[in-house]
């Protein structure tokens, strides 16, 4: 069972431990490894084998759902201090997905941890082959402030359900999340194998100079890049969910209604800030006259007349993001929105038209409520403009024919791709999701994360017996043993191999 | 260098990599290269590895020869987009993982099997769409030489191409940014590669190695065993990077496992193994010396000879071994064996685990309790349990390592997977649009109660109906399929509770 109020996570005095049973370097330790006692406790853990039971690690998701289950409130409250989340946008876009994940867990794991069986050939016909799927033992999930909820649970429930001792550090900028966090989760959780550290990127930084046996990282490419060097030293492989600019075409053959709406929907949600959100839209001149008066129409309706007073319009994180963005909004030229208030850290939804391509809002991911239109002249050219930048983590393509999408679809390469709508292949854990190139490396979801926190061992069992079998490969190698090889072996039997 | 990459890279956006039958046609060609030319092959790695013909034909040829008919066979099948199981949200879309290239991809090679480990990873990634840069080890010169020469003449040049030279070039060949590296060879090296690649986002798979543990139990056959174990130890002279490193037994086994080795190798060999055919040379110098350095102040139970002139160490078996000695601190990958004697299995798992996770394990028992034990309380990047080697003969595995031993993996399909991004795609229909209201803001309490919400401003009575019914058929479908077991069994419980209904509503 999981320890309740835990405590073991403090181990020096000296140390002020500020959040519950978290553990937070206290200035005065810069000189020593302020986590040198906590991994090793985790690596004990791990040694003694107690995650490895099936029971154990359905404990862990049982608890987690229990945490989830008991603080809703308290992570509603936080998300709303956080990201202005609205209850309901929070329990669609965090709480549910991490409750399905959870169960979905539950309900396969036994499957999941099952050994494969692998199929033998002319050689291993009679041994017994399977691939066991183990932990790899230590592993270190970095999340991100933007779903702070979602992002740190859903990789942490693969990491648990794979068997492995976790270490978790969650977004300091997201500090409501990180307070309930930080407070509560651990009194669900057993101790021994799961410890919460906290702080910036100084902590992180020294974090990541201790070994881990797996490394889970969400953020941006540029962190990215810094967490996966660290991981080299320790030859720690890694998966990177990072981002990019999702390039989203819209075809002329479109109802700019229907296409509005979805776009829309899926742009402002969170104020913009999501990795898979829509970040520019390619579309013919002609199309963008029709989408302007469309968007403009979809978000009044979706967040009235003043959307700073709507519920359902999220904030920016924080002062940083929020001058970034509006800088971004000097951009071109404000067809749609462009308000702001510094105070409210609010960004009015916004669409940018006349953007030239070197402009800032152009150049990096936007992470804001802010849709630049540029203008391409049919399919051909929107996808040599996908194609001359970075991979994006994802890629919509919208149009009434299918022709248009599969081309798309063939000619371009993103992490993931949808037609006619947006990130709603998010619902779907039978879909893994990850980016490839500068968005990303690995994947999770579902059974996915089961299988990125696990190693596959790839086991055969040779009879101890029917020695006069292997005969054939001992030396000396007689010229008619040669003949007889290479007979056997030789032609088109080589798939025996 | 740069113009180089440049030039494949515009080769690979040129899309020619990508049809299905291009890449049949290119893995047909490799499979006419490796037929026709396979005496210069062959010769080359004889030069190389003093290795004979039908070593490097069995060892290495013929795992090529398998991997491209094994591609061959399942290409169509992999390439093929996957459905994906939708729920009730995207039951109307279509979903799937659609395989797809990565893009330039970057192979480099090691020394000891020179041919198959740069072979086998370029029929993954060309059978992936890719187009690809190979990096022979400038160690098996030959066989660089040879690999320049025959790829272009047999394989697209714009689209792969061979890379020779030594850490100079390779170094400013990392510097290069590439769509995925497949690395093969020693852990060093391994971390260079990786933080060269971390400065591109560039996924990487490392074939490393390390120490692989051999346990040899008190109940087997002691025979078979040290036939077996000689077979996979003295193979390429040890240069293999799955080999068992050394032995852990209990101290009465050693001398039997000595004298039985003895007379494996000298019925493997001869007894003059110097001048056995079937017998290589270390690679190179530099490796014999190194390796030499390891004997010192060891109990040599047999072997123990050299020749410098011919790079030849006999087959040797050390004893009593000292774990803090030079020979257990580091991958040995040559023709001697330690024996470290243990106490028991408990012993021996634990040494296992306070080292670093090994590419390959062995155990050799009868009893298959032992071992599931070895194999449930260690790790390893893979096992085989009574006899070695084997475990990366069969395409179905995936071969790769694990911590230090390595990451990611290959061969067969792993080896497609590897070189592709599995790209999840889900296509909607413009259409339904009211289905979306759901979703849209603005968010009230009306919405929770989706059903009044959504039918009742959307349709009118007839088509409420109709659209109830297709929902309530939709979810007795998912029912039906997900208790069919049950219902199956239920299935006269049910009949007569339905016939029961129908009876009695007739009544009224």
């Amino acid at each position: 069972m999981s320890e309740k109020g835990g405590g073991s996570a403090v181990k020096d005095p000296g140390a002020e431990p500020t959040l519950g049973t978290s553990w937070v370097p206290h200035p005065s330790q810069s000189r020593t490894d302020p986590f040198e006692d906590t991994l090793r406790r985790l690596r004990e853990a791990f040694h003694s084998g107690c995650t490895r039971p099936a029971e154990f690690r359905a404990e862990q998701l049982q608890a987690l759902g229990r945490f989830l289950q008991e603080n809703k409130q308290l992570l509603h409250d936080a998300l709303a201090q956080d990201l202005h989340k609205s209850a309901f946008d929070s329990d669609i876009s965090e709480l549910i997905i991490c409750q399905n994940e959870i169960n979905l867990a539950l309900q396969n794991l036994q499957a999941w941890m099952k050994d494969e069986p692998g199929s033998t050939n002319w050689f291993t016909k009679l041994d017994s082959a399977f691939i066991r799927k183990e932990p790899f033992g230590l592993v270190l999930i970095i999340a991100p402030w933007n779903y702070p909820v979602n992002l740190t649970l859903v990789p942490l429930v693969g990491a648990l359900a794979a068997g492995n001792c976790v270490v978790l550090k969650p977004s300091e900028i997201s500090r409501g999340t990180e307070k309930v966090l930080a407070e509560v989760l651990p009194k669900y959780l057993d101790q021994r194998c799961f410890a919460m550290v906290l702080g910036g990127p100084e902590e992180t930084g020294q974090l990541l100079e201790h070994k881990f046996d797996y490394i889970f990282f969400t953020g941006s490419p540029r962190v990215g890049k810094i967490v996966m060097t660290a991981a080299t030293k320790h030859l720690t492989p890694v998966t990177l969910e990072l981002g990019g600019k999702n390039p989203c075409y819209v075809d002329d053959d479109c109802d700019p209604q229907i296409v509005a709406n979805r776009v829309a929907w899926f742009r402002y949600f969170n104020a913009g800030q999501t990795c898979v959100a829509p970040d520019y839209l390619l579309c013919s001149p002609e199309m963008q006259e029709r989408l302007l008066p469309a968007l403009q129409s979809t978000i009044t309706r979706f967040y009235g007349d003043d959307p700073q007073s709507s519920p359902n319009l999220g904030r920016i994180i924080n002062q940083k993001h929020f001058q970034r963005l509006r800088a971004l909004l000097g951009c071109g030229r404000v067809a749609i929105g462009g308000q702001s208030d510094e105070r409210d850290r609010y960004i009015a939804p916004t669409v940018l038209v006349d953007v030239q391509e070197t402009e800032p809002v152009m150049q990096e991911e936007i992470f804001g409520p802010i849709l630049p239109i540029m203008n391409v002249r049919g399919l051909d050219e929107a996808i040599e403009f996908i194609n001359r930048r970075e991979k994006p983590l994802a890629l919509y393509a919208f149009s009434n024919s299918s022709q248009v999408v599969n081309q798309m679809l063939e000619q371009t390469s993103s992490g993931s791709f949808v037609g006619n709508d947006g990130f709603i292949h998010m619902t779907l854990s039978s879909l893994p999701f990850g980016g490839v190139g500068h968005s990303g490396m690995g994947r999770y979801h579902g059974k996915f994360t089961f299988d990125t926190f696990s190693h596959h061992r790839a086991c055969l069992l040779c009879p101890a017996g029917l020695e006069k079998l292997n005969n054939i490969r001992y030396p000396p190698y007689s010229d008619r043993v040669q003949q007889l090889v290479h007979w056997v072996l030789g032609s088109q039997s080589c798939t025996i191999l | 260098m740069e113009r180089e990459v440049q030039r494949v890279r515009q080769a690979f956006l040129s899309g020619r990599s990508r049809p299905l039958r291009f890449r049949l046609q290119q893995l047909e060609a490799l499979r006419r290269m490796v037929q026709e030319r396979e005496k210069d092959i062959l010769a080359a790695i004889r030069s190389d590895l003093c290795k004979s013909e039908f070593n490097a034909y069995s060892q290495e040829v013929i795992t090529v020869l398998g991997e491209i008919d094994f591609m061959l066979e399942n290409l169509p099948e992999w390439v093929a987009a996957k459905p994906v199981k939708k729920n009730l949200l995207t039951m109307l879309d279509e979903a799937y993982l659609q395989p797809q290239p990565l893009g330039v991809v970057l192979i480099i090679g090691a020394w000891n099997y020179p041919f198959v480990l740069t072979i086998q990873p370029l029929i993954g990634a060309i059978a992936a769409g890719n187009a690809v840069i190979i990096k022979p080890s400038e160690l098996s010169e030959n066989t660089a030489t040879i690999l320049a020469k025959l790829l272009p003449q047999y394989l697209d040049q714009d689209l792969y191409i061979v890379i020779n030279g030594g850490v100079e070039e390779t170094t400013e060949l990392l510097k290069q940014r590439f769509d995925h590296i497949l690395y093969t060879g020693n852990t060093a090296v391994g971390k260079i590669v990786m933080e060269a690649a971390a400065k591109h986002l560039t996924p990487v798979t490392l074939e490393l190695g390390g120490k692989s543990p051999c346990y040899i139990d008190k109940d087997c056959d002691l025979d078979i065993v040290c036939r077996r174990i000689t077979w996979g130890k003295y193979m390429n002279c040890g240069q293999t990077c799955i080999a068992p490193d050394y032995i852990l037994c209990e101290a009465s086994l050693q001398n039997q496992i000595v004298q039985k080795i003895k007379e494996t190798v000298k019925e493997f060999y001869g007894e003059n193994v110097k001048e056995s055919p079937d017998y290589e040379r270390i690679i190179n110098l530099r490796h014999f010396k190194r390796i030499l350095s390891l004997l010192e102040g060891q109990k040599i139970a047999f072997g123990g000879e050299t020749d410098e002139a011919t790079r030849y160490i006999a087959p040797t078996v050390l004893t009593d071994v000292d774990p803090k000695t030079k020979v257990m601190q580091e991958e040995i990958f040559g023709p001697v064996l330690p024996i470290v004697p243990v106490k028991n299995v408990d012993e021996a798992i634990n040494f296992i685990n306070e080292r670093e996770k090994p590419l390959a394990l062995y155990v050799f028992s009868h009893n298959n309790k032992l071992i599931k034990r070895m194999i449930d309380e260690t790790s390893s990047g893979g096992v085989t349990g009574n006899d070695v080697i084997m475990h990366f003969m069969l395409n179905s595995f995936p071969f790769g390592g694990v911590g230090s031993s390595g990451m990611g993996a290959y061969h067969g399909k792993h080896s497609f997977d590897t070189f592709s991004h599995q790209r999840p795609c889900l296509l909607k229909s413009l259409k339904r649009e009211g289905a979306n209201k759901l979703r849209y803001p603005p968010n009230s309490q009306s919405k929770v109660d989706w059903g009044k919400f959504f039918l009742l401003k959307r349709f009118n009575k007839q088509k409420l109906g109709l659209l109830f019914l297709t929902f309530l058929g939709i979810v007795a479908a998912v029912l039906v399929k997900k208790y069919q077991a049950v219902l199956r069994r239920k299935a006269l419980l049910i009949f007569l509770v339905v016939h029961r209904l129908r009876w009695s509503t007739k009544q009224r």
